[in-house]
């Protein structure tokens, strides 16, 4: 597939829903090689990490960009896999050969492995990398952005406000974040967990950050709330998302966190990736 | 000490613009004023939040800097462990972790405040290196070494002031080696960091005694000088090792498990803090003397 245009004012919203379909086919191939792989968490965030890294990330000629992307809840990474698969940055062969002895990725990012901004898989501590990346950039007078995907269960981590804090006491307004709002984690729905963290929203405006809502699985519109923020400080936006989205009994089933298809599972769920298409 | 720490990293900071130093909420004393009026974009106060301290470290070394995370001892360690384990140290990154007034400097203010087995926990992971000199020289030549590597993650262990000058007559600091402040051949002191005074009060007695004494600061904690402390062990009759620090995981258990490797002959004791809380209040001496390590009960125990 050919990637939009990056760094431009538009997002062809038909490409990357495309796109988005042939991400999940292809996690859904890797799924069939390994007996976990939080496939319900990669689908979450499907369209926001395809937005970042096809909208709103600058590409140079080379390939390279002055922009970061940093997966902070690194559990949902095999979207980030088969997204840097697809622009050549990793190859083919280290996809297959996914949490196995000869190759190098594994169910959390790893940093120094191509496109791995940094190792995250512990929960709440990607952004505080966040705002030191951003503070390298604001130091060396570089207009480089961060971007980075939060889970909604890691904000309840209290390192996760630390960061929150810092980020706007600094004035990093070099840093999108993004939160992956499908109401779920490991044991059960975040808003029964927390239900004072409603509406999440409030907490990150109140924290001194420019926010905006957005329907998460809404490619256009994730793209826009970015584009179209004000500046000025850092940008939080929370995406409302359905864990597990593309395949139908997959959503919003607890389960689908962590664990694989069966071969009659996988079957069904390429029918109606591909009936979507 | 401190004042040291902060003027080498204020000189250091002058000719690399790359060095940040992140503070979480501590006194800006002596030259790390001058520090946060002079680069105020690289002098980053969290306030009281250390997990971000540590994580903004990372990520200013992910992004090629060369970041110093600088309190108290127990705060910069223990406070944001998970932070230091996998931020740093899994990722491999040049940073320094400060931990000032580490042991049991902070005598009046009780447990929370006191850093009894930081060696043993900074030294249990991997790719964290830890450096502890003795006095202000040496915490110089630290400094300097910590502001200039590119190894990974340190942990810089220091007093807080008032240290002696323990280094006048001591060979040149090398990263990774045991140095020798004088040489004997009888008695060999091992030691790191600023329980330095006691052992020097303690060469200078097993000296009054007739005895040739070696005195080494093992500044280096991680990677120690194996090869050194071989040869110390097997060129002394007798080797003394004291530090502060819980009985496991420090100076005292590795040499004397190199002792066993190379089967060596000489008598060796240990010194260490004790595998206790303790809810003693007093002066640094104090504490330490609460802990067995006075030099009354060290020179009765090494007749």
């Amino acid at each position: 597939m050919v990637a939009t245009r990056v760094g431009s004012n538009r997002f062809d919203a038909a490409a990357a829903r495309a796109r988005c379909l042939a991400f999940r086919r292809r996690i859904l191939d890797i799924s069939q090689q390994v007996s976990a792989l939080h496939i319900g968490s990669a689908y979450s965030c499907t369209e926001i990490v395809d937005c970042v890294y096809y909208g709103l990330m600058r590409r140079n000629a080379d390939g390279s960009s002055p922009d970061t992307f940093l997966m902070s809840k690194g559990h949902g990474c095999m979207i980030q896999y088969v997204i840097l698969e697809d622009l050549g940055v990793l190859s083919r062969a280290d996809l297959d050969a996914y949490c196995t002895p000869e190759g190098r990725l594994g169910v959390h990012p790893d940093y120094g492995n191509p496109g791995i901004a940094a190792a995250t898989g512990s929960l709440g501590h990607g952004l505080s990398m966040v705002c030191g990346m951003a503070l390298a950039e604001k130091g060396r007078k570089t207009d480089g952005r961060i971007y980075t995907v939060l889970s909604d269960g890691e904000v309840q981590e209290g390192s996760t406000w630390e960061a929150t804090m810092m980020a706007s006491s600094l004035g990093l307004d070099n840093i999108v974040a993004f939160i992956d709002n499908n109401d779920f984690q490991s044991l059960g729905r975040t808003s029964e967990t927390h239900p004072s963290f409603y509406p999440v929203v409030d907490k990150f405006r109140a924290f001194g950050w420019e926010t905006v809502e957005v329907a998460g699985h809404d490619s256009q519109a994730l793209f826009e709330a970015v584009s179209g923020a004000t500046g000025g400080k850092p940008l939080m936006v929370v995406a409302k998302t359905t864990k597990g989205k593309g395949v139908s009994y997959m959503e919003n089933v607890p389960i689908w966190h962590y664990r694989s298809p069966s071969k009659e599972e996988y079957r069904r769920a390429i029918e109606e990736l591909e009936a979507a298409r | 000490m401190r004042n040291t720490f902060s003027e080498t990293l204020y000189r250091e900071a002058t000719e690399n613009p790359d060095i940040y130093v992140v503070v979480a909420d501590i006194s800006p004393a002596g030259s790390m004023a001058k520090f946060s009026t002079q680069y105020p974009e690289r002098f980053i106060n969290v306030g009281v939040a250390e997990q971000s301290m540590i994580g903004i470290c990372a990520g200013l070394a992910l992004k090629g800097c060369q970041p110093f995370a600088y309190t108290i001892a127990t705060f910069s360690l223990y406070r944001p462990f998970e932070m230091v384990r996998d931020d740093l140290c899994y990722q491999n990154l040049p940073v320094t972790v400060v931990g000032m007034g580490a042991g049991v400097i902070y005598s009046t203010l009780g447990g929370t405040h006191h850093t009894m087995e930081d060696i043993a926990i900074a030294g249990a992971l991997p790719n964290m290196q830890i450096v502890a000199p003795c006095d202000p020289a040496e915490c110089t030549e630290a400094t300097r070494w910590c502001a200039r590597q590119k190894n990974g993650p340190v942990y810089l262990r220091i007093g807080k002031a008032g240290e002696p000058i323990l280094t006048k007559d001591a060979e040149p600091w090398r990263f990774g080696r045991l140095r020798y402040l004088r040489r004997g051949s009888d008695v060999c002191i091992l030691f790191y960091g600023v329980i330095g005074k006691l052992a020097q009060a303690l060469a200078e007695h097993l000296a009054g005694q007739g005895k040739s004494v070696s005195l080494v600061s093992a500044h280096t904690v991680k990677p120690l000088d194996r090869d050194g402390v071989i040869e110390a062990l097997q060129r002394h009759r007798h080797v003394i090792v004291i530090e502060e620090n819980v009985p496991q995981g420090g100076l005292a258990p590795q040499t004397k498990q190199l002792a066993w490797d190379v089967k060596a002959t000489c008598r060796l004791d240990c010194f260490t803090l004790q595998d206790r809380f303790i809810h003693n209040y007093g002066s640094h001496d104090d504490l330490l003397a609460a802990h067995g390590l006075g030099l009354d009960r060290i020179v009765q125990a090494v007749g």
